[in-house]
């Protein structure tokens, strides 16, 4: 039931640098962390984020605890032509999470 | 203008790391730190043992943050992006984190430019280290210092 | 009623204690961050506190409870309906007789009107609906009633905030009147206007409510916290509401 707050721009002009910003929400648990009575609270993270843009990958990233809690990645990619650019979350605990957004090449 | 003591230390380390999953149940012991050694190990795991030249990155990160647990963190590379020249990665590293790793960008010709931000959790006041590879194999660095402070009034009583 | 509210806020304004921040220099906590912070909640593409505004939107269009409604259902557009309603909130609520937090009137609304259990302080969706209904009032003014019925409750939160607790025995006054501006372990004591709840404390690394960050300014001076709902909680809410009257909302925020 992760949230995720994706924001490209709805249209954009052929060979147009267009840049992309994602939130999504996730605790990104360290592994470093103890509770009271000394235990460790196991790692939880998202380890890998991949956009693709109608089904070609043109941005990954490979994230460690270092990464703060509600990952927050800005990156940049080419509109070459209209479609859909997914974005996939994927991390411990069988997580995972998609998003899609559209956009309008002209 | 930093005065560190160690029980600042400690307090920064519970703090820069705490609150609870219940509000409260959770503290934290101070955990083994990196040192530049293995932060160095680590960047050779990523990278290989190729020489790495300053230059070329720009590493943003502020000069002083309030709180460790979100430091926000741009690396830019000068690089026309082109399917000859472009930048194939970015990875980040930290000197004083349990865990020199940070995260690592992979992009190419299609990211049309070689900007990346997100934000990061840095343990204590620290240099951070952003590395390149261009797409001719050779790598770039460049290093930045922050100091993390905390603030008075923190969830857990230590 | 009018009158006597009327009447009521000059006596207040006439008895403002000594040391309370002149109006002029009344600066909310966003001012007193850095910049890198202060970018972090301007950008609403980046304020992890959206995420939380996000979800309450979603459970505002949900059927919940025994009497199957939404929030939708008897509110309708939130953008009309909950536009300065957060910025009213501590309210005073006439079943019981005493003020309110929205957090409670929330939780008011699921047991009466929709015949839902009420959702736990600091659970993620009460969080993400107070956040949702605080959104409605950003750029809003605080506007607090503070009125007959109100006024007796408005001087036990202002006497809570007057009165030394705890081990270091220190009142909330003496950091937040007396000695707002200045450095303490670090960062710099904010004024302690709750403009911005609730919001996204990174010292939590997640969204939380007024209370929450009460609850930790009674135990950084090592006094027992109330419990979340506790009457002297909403007290001080309400006295800081009003102590920041006029002041704008601008939730969620971002603070460290």
């Amino acid at each position: 039931m992760a949230s995720a707050l994706i924001n490209v721009p709805a249209r954009a002009k052929r060979g147009e640098i267009i840049e992309i910003k994602t939130l999504i929400s996730h605790v990104m648990e360290t592994g470093f962390r103890r509770t009271q009575l000394g235990a460790v609270i196991p790692r939880d993270i998202i380890r890998r984020f991949v956009c693709t843009y109608n089904g070609t990958e043109v941005f990954r990233a490979e994230l460690h605890p270092a990464i703060a809690a509600n990952p927050f990645i800005v990156f940049s990619t080419v509109a070459v032509e209209s479609g859909t650019l997914v974005f996939s979350w994927t991390g411990d605990h069988g997580f995972s999470a998609t998003e899609t957004a559209a956009i309008s090449v002209d | 203008m930093e005065r560190r003591t160690s029980r600042r230390d400690f307090l920064k380390t519970a703090g820069g790391i705490a609150a609870g999953l219940g509000l409260g149940a959770v503290i934290t012991v101070e955990p083994a730190r990196a040192t530049p050694a293995e932060m160095a190990e680590a960047i050779r795991k990523v990278v290989g043992s190729a020489r790495v030249t300053p230059g070329k990155v720009t590493l943003d990160l502020p000069p002083l943050i309030e709180n460790g647990n979100a430091v926000p963190l741009t690396v830019t590379v000068e690089s026309p992006m082109t399917e000859a020249q472009h930048v194939r990665a970015v990875h980040v590293f930290t000197e004083k984190n349990p865990q020199p790793n940070v995260v690592s960008f992979h992009l190419g010709p299609r990211a049309g430019r070689a900007r990346v931000a997100t934000r990061i959790r840095l343990a204590d006041s620290q240099n951070v280290v952003a590395i390149c590879e261009l797409s001719d194999g050779s790598l770039w660095s460049d290093t930045a210092g922050i100091v993390v402070t905390l603030a008075a009034c923190l969830e857990d009583g230590i | 009623m009018r009158f006597v509210g009327a009447v009521a806020a000059l006596a207040i304004a006439a008895s403002a204690v000594a040391g309370e921040i002149p109006r002029a220099d009344r600066r909310s906590g966003y001012e007193f961050m850095g910049r890198e912070t202060r970018a972090m909640q301007d950008d609403d593409t980046a304020n992890p506190g959206m995420l939380w505004v996000l979800e309450g939107g979603t459970l505002w269009e949900k059927k919940t409870g025994a009497a199957g409604r939404a929030c939708a259902d008897c509110h309708g557009d939130p953008r009309a309906s909950m536009k300065g309603v957060a910025a009213r909130y501590p309210a005073f609520d006439a079943a019981i007789g005493r003020p309110i937090s929205l957090e409670q009137r929330i939780n008011r609304c699921r047991i009466d009107r929709q015949q839902a259990p009420a959702l736990a302080y600091e659970s993620r969706e009460l969080l993400a609906l107070t956040a949702f209904v605080a959104r409605q009032s950003r750029g809003l003014p605080i506007d607090v009633t503070i009125d007959a019925r109100t006024h007796p409750f408005l001087d036990a939160g202002r006497a809570t905030f007057h009165r030394r607790q705890g081990q270091l025995n220190l009142a909330c006054a003496q950091c937040h009147d007396d000695n707002w501006g200045r450095q303490l372990a670090g960062n710099v004591i904010p004024q302690a206007h709750p403009t911005g709840y609730p919001l996204y404390r990174l010292e939590w690394q997640s969204l939380g409510s007024l209370q929450r960050r009460l609850r930790n300014c009674l135990v950084g001076i090592r006094a027992e916290p109330y419990d979340y709902g506790a009457n002297e909680l909403v007290d001080l809410e309400l006295y800081l509401l009003w102590r920041a009257r006029g002041m704008t909302m601008d939730a969620p925020a971002v603070r460290p």
